[in-house]
């Protein structure tokens, strides 16, 4: 392979170089440090007259002296089964002491779109044991749904809960695991890698780990590593694989590095304007193909700025996903685990994998209920702050009420505390059963009669 | 027309999705093929010898050296027998094709024709030899799906008179009629879709396009051929309006385009249409649907493409003299893939770093809707509905007011609606429709004759509701004088029967102009009632709380709901009576 010393630039994580044959766009690119240290980047932009490369590492030592070897080819990674099990480093080197990964395939990491025509719905419940997740956004095989969450919040708790929970209720098969973090830090790997070996769920996890101190470009290609792999798992081997990204913020960070780099024109608060699309070919990268037996289901974490909810990073984010679980700081303060805000919630593939044949018949309509009793209730309280409780009417002081039950007895539940769906539902009749029947205006009357405790008392009685 | 000099060059630059080849004879808009692969492209700049080229398709690997080829055509879509029930990318080409060819994964470099060129369709015409036929001219009709597909004489034809015409079983690109000066006909003409295809007259959209959706038919109406925007942030009901919309409307054509969105969507649109069918023919509603699916992490430059390609089919089955409606979700990733490319360019960027014609972009687009009388003397209409994504849910970006510049309705999605599961959540306060005038008289005769009063008085309980809203929340409900109290529940009446429509129910998915004006008179049948009963002397909370009331909202879950509508009536009549007696 030709090695080329005609670097004209180094500017950030980008190289120039000149005088090169033709280089293929997005190709992958060795940089051979003078001190034989060998470095990745990848082709951003080619030219008869230059070539821009993104190196993925670290530009310290890299300068005019350093040699450019073109592959030839787009960035592949070798994929092969005896990869469960294995810790990896954000670009995909053995980071446990073992050996390489033996590749039984080398896919390209920038996975094509999957055609919509041979996609297959997504529609299986998965139970998580949480009660905001399962009976108000239920998340399904198949499905992407992050959490949002802010810094300092117990997202990862929450993710590793899940993980630890999610199950298809009448299914045996366990999920595999592909975590994929972004520059987190430390503690909170340990915090992840314990748990997993705790549990024994790194047996059937393949684990990326791009940490706060590794070079930020380096998480450009991690999530797409992570995505392969579980593509792989999901469609050659057949596996439900649960991916978990984190944290999408970091990722985006690096994003808006890189473009700052290349002087582009940046789009709304300095992230660049093509972050849609880029985020896009990460998150779209989930589903259940036709025919196969596999399924990738996307739990991706990130911290939103300022816990604005509006910033582009859970904007861009929630524009793309099926949904969205937001960790509330205010529940947090209470004491209140997990603390799920369920309004800025949403699940939207839950209507798919709930009712009658997968959950139970009442699940959409008492989610309802709950959500329009709580919003109701939560209103209320900024009306009590000003004029007091005893202004309120009757019925209002029983929607007040609700609200508190709702978050201390829903919402809040214990970090191994697993709820089977009908434990859930049942909670959530007794919590609306607070309220006055009349007012229960989203359920449908023969569905009060059957599962309202009032009905189910007297039934019981009577039989 | 024909290209001149050479249409061959070579590759000199590749930044993604924009390359940039030399020693090409090109015209802007140009279809070229692009590399030893052959990637589809189209000429969007030409600066002396750089000619600037947007790629449809995945750019990776393509080197500076590479041949470029001009086709000397524009980027047009196949129109004929075959349309119906396809699926298609930003560029036409049958996602089903694609999948037989390359698998699950949409992989580049593979071409397909948008309509069959080998199935067989039964033609029949509708003309004979000696006719005289023009532009748009209907000469025959082939029975495509449940709907008769008329075949037309291309707009770019000149009159003439026909020679031959044959009946039966042709693929659309063999010739079933010769006209005199020895041109063919086939079932199968292409159209360039940046060129809006021509009509004779563009007419006054006056009938509305009924949706089943009671805050849309009731309080915001679109007619055919009109133009409407449903901007909203992430998850607040955009698609799923855009879908009962593509399978409630009573258009007789619907063309859906999923423009840089969600796979899962579009295959939901797959596996749900077939099954439903359309209230007014009880056929499957697949089979009156084409969809455009340029999902989120297809190709920019195809994503562009896409509401041109909808569009043009649009037209097209409009010029049959169809009533065809458009859904474009989300008119904001057609915008920023524009930006995306304008960006490439280093074009000078305006707001927000949208190109400077993007206004200019969305009005023609829009321009293209229209109830019309087509070449062949018909009557036909594109309705267009564009889904806006502003980022961060704020309404004062680009997309949104250069939009609402432009259409006639406005169905703003609100956030705290969404967020308390009020579905559709239509802020009623701040969305217009601008023609609640032209479609009054037909309300009138078509719906009843007090239509029109009972809806003026909803809205008016509506908005004096949400002044009350603010005193209340300065000194609580019970603080407010007995009158606006009822005021308060019958406008909460409204917001929780009339206007929240559950798209999931199976009953209240749809609910049709008759059960719309039913339910809303209900309602007003009970406000007088109790402001009645308010007068002599009943106690608010009493007025307020009548039992009979508590059936209405299950009216909307019920198929047949006439009989027991009547019996809540009468039992709220009942009621009021005793207690204005007590
Ligand atoms: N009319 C409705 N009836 C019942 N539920 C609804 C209705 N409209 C919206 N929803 C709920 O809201 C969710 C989000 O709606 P939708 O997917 O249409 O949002 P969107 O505005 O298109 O969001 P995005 O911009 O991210 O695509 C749905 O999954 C559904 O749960
Ligand atoms: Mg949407």
């Amino acid at each position: 392979m030709k090695e080329y010393r005609t670097i004209t630039q180094v500017a950030g994580p980008l190289l120039f170089v000149e005088k090169t044959e033709p280089i293929g766009y997005g190709e992958l690119v060795n940089i051979v440090q003078s001190d034989g240290t060998m470095k990745r980047g990848q082709v951003l932009d080619t030219s008869d007259e230059v070539v821009v490369v993104q190196v993925f590492e670290d530009t310290r030592g890299i300068g005019r002296d350093s040699g450019i070897r073109f592959t030839g080819e787009t960035i592949k990674m070798p994929v092969g089964r005896d990869m469960l099990g294995r810790i990896l480093s954000g670009g995909g080197k053995p980071k446990d002491g073992g050996p390489d990964i033996v590749a039984e395939k080398r896919i390209d990491v920038i996975g094509a779109a999957i055609n919509p025509y041979a996609r297959s719905s997504p529609d299986q419940f998965i139970q998580t044991g949480i009660s905001t997740i399962d009976a108000t956004n239920t998340l399904v095989r198949g499905q992407k749904l992050p959490i949002f969450s802010g810094s300092g919040l117990p997202h990862n708790e929450i993710a590793l809960q899940i993980a630890r929970q999610a199950k298809v209720p009448g299914s045996d098969e366990e999920f595999a695991v592909v975590f994929a973090a972004m520059g987190i830090t430390k503690e909170e790997e340990n915090q992840f890698m314990a748990d997993f070996e705790r549990t024994g769920a790194l047996e059937h996890a393949v684990v990326f780990l791009n940490l706060a101190d590794d070079p930020a470009v380096e998480r450009i290609i991690t999530p797409r590593l992570a995505l392969t792999t579980a593509e792989y798992l999901a469609f050659e081997l057949g596996y439900h694989v649960l991916v978990i990204l984190t944290d999408m913020t970091n990722y985006c960070e690096a994003l808006r590095q890189i473009g700052a780099a290349r002087e582009e024109v940046p789009g709304r608060r300095g992230y660049p304007g093509y972050m849609y699309t880029d985020l896009a070919s990460i998150y779209e990268r989930a589903g259940i193909i036709k025919g196969k037996k596999g399924s990738v289901t996307q739990l991706s974490i990130l911290t939103m700025p300022g816990d604005d909810i509006t910033h582009p990073i859970p904007d861009l984010s929630g524009y793309i996903t099926e949904g969205q679980i937001v960790v509330n700081r205010e529940l947090h303060r209470k004491g209140i685990y997990p603390p799920i805000n369920v309004l800025p919630s949403l699940s939207r593939l839950m209507n798919l994998g709930i009712g009658e044949g997968y959950t139970r018949e009442d699940h959409k309509k008492v989610s309802d209920q709950l959500y329009a009793g709580y919003a109701e209730g939560n209103d209320l309280r900024g009306l009590v702050a000003i004029v007091g409780k005893d202004a309120l009417s009757e019925r209002d002081r029983l929607f007040l009420e609700f609200a508190d039950l709702f978050e201390n007895r829903f919402v809040r539940q214990g970090h191994d505390e697993d709820r089977s769906i009908q434990e859930s539902l049942d909670l959530g009749w007794e919590l609306l059963s607070t309220l006055p029947e009349e007012q229960l205006v989203r359920i449908d009357r023969d569905l009060i009669h059957k599962y309202h405790p009032k009905y189910r008392k007297a039934a019981k009685q009577e039989a | 027309m024909e290209v001149k000099g050479n249409n061959k060059g070579t590759l000199k630059r590749i930044s993604g999705p924009v390359v940039t080849a030399v020693g090409l004879n090109a015209h802007m808009y140009d279809v070229v093929r692009v590399g030893n692969e052959q990637l589809m492209g189209e000429v969007i700049k030409i600066q002396r010898d750089n000619t600037i080229i947007q790629v449809y398709e995945d750019t990776s690997g393509i080197r500076p050296g590479e041949p470029v080829e001009n086709t000397g055509l524009s980027l047009a879509v196949e129109l004929g027998p075959g349309l119906l029930t396809s699926i298609y990318d930003g560029i036409q080409r049958p996602l089903e094709v694609l999948m037989e060819k390359m698998g699950d994964f949409i992989e580049r470099g593979v071409t397909a024709p948008g309509l069959s060129h080998e199935k067989k369709w039964d033609f029949v015409p509708t003309k004979q030899s000696g006719d005289r036929v023009g532009p748009g001219t209907i000469i025959g009709e082939v029975q495509e799906t449940n709907i008769m597909h008329r075949i037309l004489v291309p707009p770019n034809v000149n009159p003439g008179t026909i020679k031959e015409i044959k009946k039966g079983s042709f693929t659309v690109e063999e010739t079933v009629c010769v006209l005199e000066d020895g041109t063919e006909l086939q079932m199968m003409h292409k159209w360039p879709v940046r060129v809006p295809r021509p009509v004779t007259e563009k007419k006054n959209p006056d009938i509305p396009l009924i949706t089943g959706q009671r805050i849309l038919d009731g309080l915001f109406p679109i007619a055919k051929g009109g133009t409407a925007a449903i901007p909203g942030p992430f998850g607040s009901g955009k698609t799923v309006t855009q879908q009962a919309l593509a399978k409630w409307s009573d258009a007789e054509i619907v063309v859906y385009i999923g423009c840089g969105e969600r796979g899962n969507e579009m295959t939901e649109v797959l596996t749900e249409f077939p099954e439903l069918e359309d209230p007014k023919t009880g056929k499957p509603l697949m089979e009156r649907t084409v969809l455009i699916a340029n999902t989120s992490n297809m190709p920019v430059a195809a994503r562009e493409a896409s509401v041109y390609t909808g569009i043009t089919i649009a037209e097209y089955f409009r010029d049959m003299g169809y009533d065809v409606s458009l859904m474009a979700d989300s008119t904001s990733r057609w915008a920023e893939a524009m930006r995306e490319i304008s960006s490439r360019l280093e074009e000078m960027p305006g707001e927000e770093g949208y190109p400077a014609y993007l206004a200019a972009r969305l009005s023609e687009f829009y321009e293209r809707a229209g109830r019309v009388e087509a070449l062949n003397g018909k009557s036909g209409s594109v309705t267009v509905i564009g889904a806006v994504s502003p980022p961060g849910g704020d309404f004062s970006e680009p997309v949104t007011q250069n939009t609402l510049r432009i259409v006639k309705v406005f169905w703003a999605l609100d956030a705290k609606l969404s967020q308390r599961r009020h579905f559709p959540a239509i802020n009623w306060l701040d969305s217009y429709s601008l023609y609640l005038d032209t479609l009054h008289d037909w309300y009138d005769e078509n719906v009843s004759p007090d239509w029109n009063i009972v809806r003026s008085w909803a809205m008016e309980v509506l908005q004096k509701e949400a002044e009350l809203q603010e005193i209340v929340q300065l000194v609580g409900s019970d603080a407010l004088p007995d009158e606006e109290q009822v005021t308060i529940e019958v406008a909460r009446m409204l917001r929780e029967i009339f206007l929240q429509q559950n798209a999931f129910d199976p009953v209240d998915t749809f609910c049709d102009m008759q059960k719309q004006y039913d339910i809303l008179k209900t309602i007003r049948i009970f406000a007088d009632l109790a402001y009645g009963a308010q007068k002599v002397g009943v106690p608010t909370a009493q007025v307020i709380s009548i039992k009979a009331k508590n059936d209405l909202p299950q009216i909307k879950f019920t198929k047949d709901y006439k009989a027991d509508l009547e019996k809540i009536v009468a039992n709220m009549e009942a009621e009021f009576k005793a207690l204005r007696e007590a």
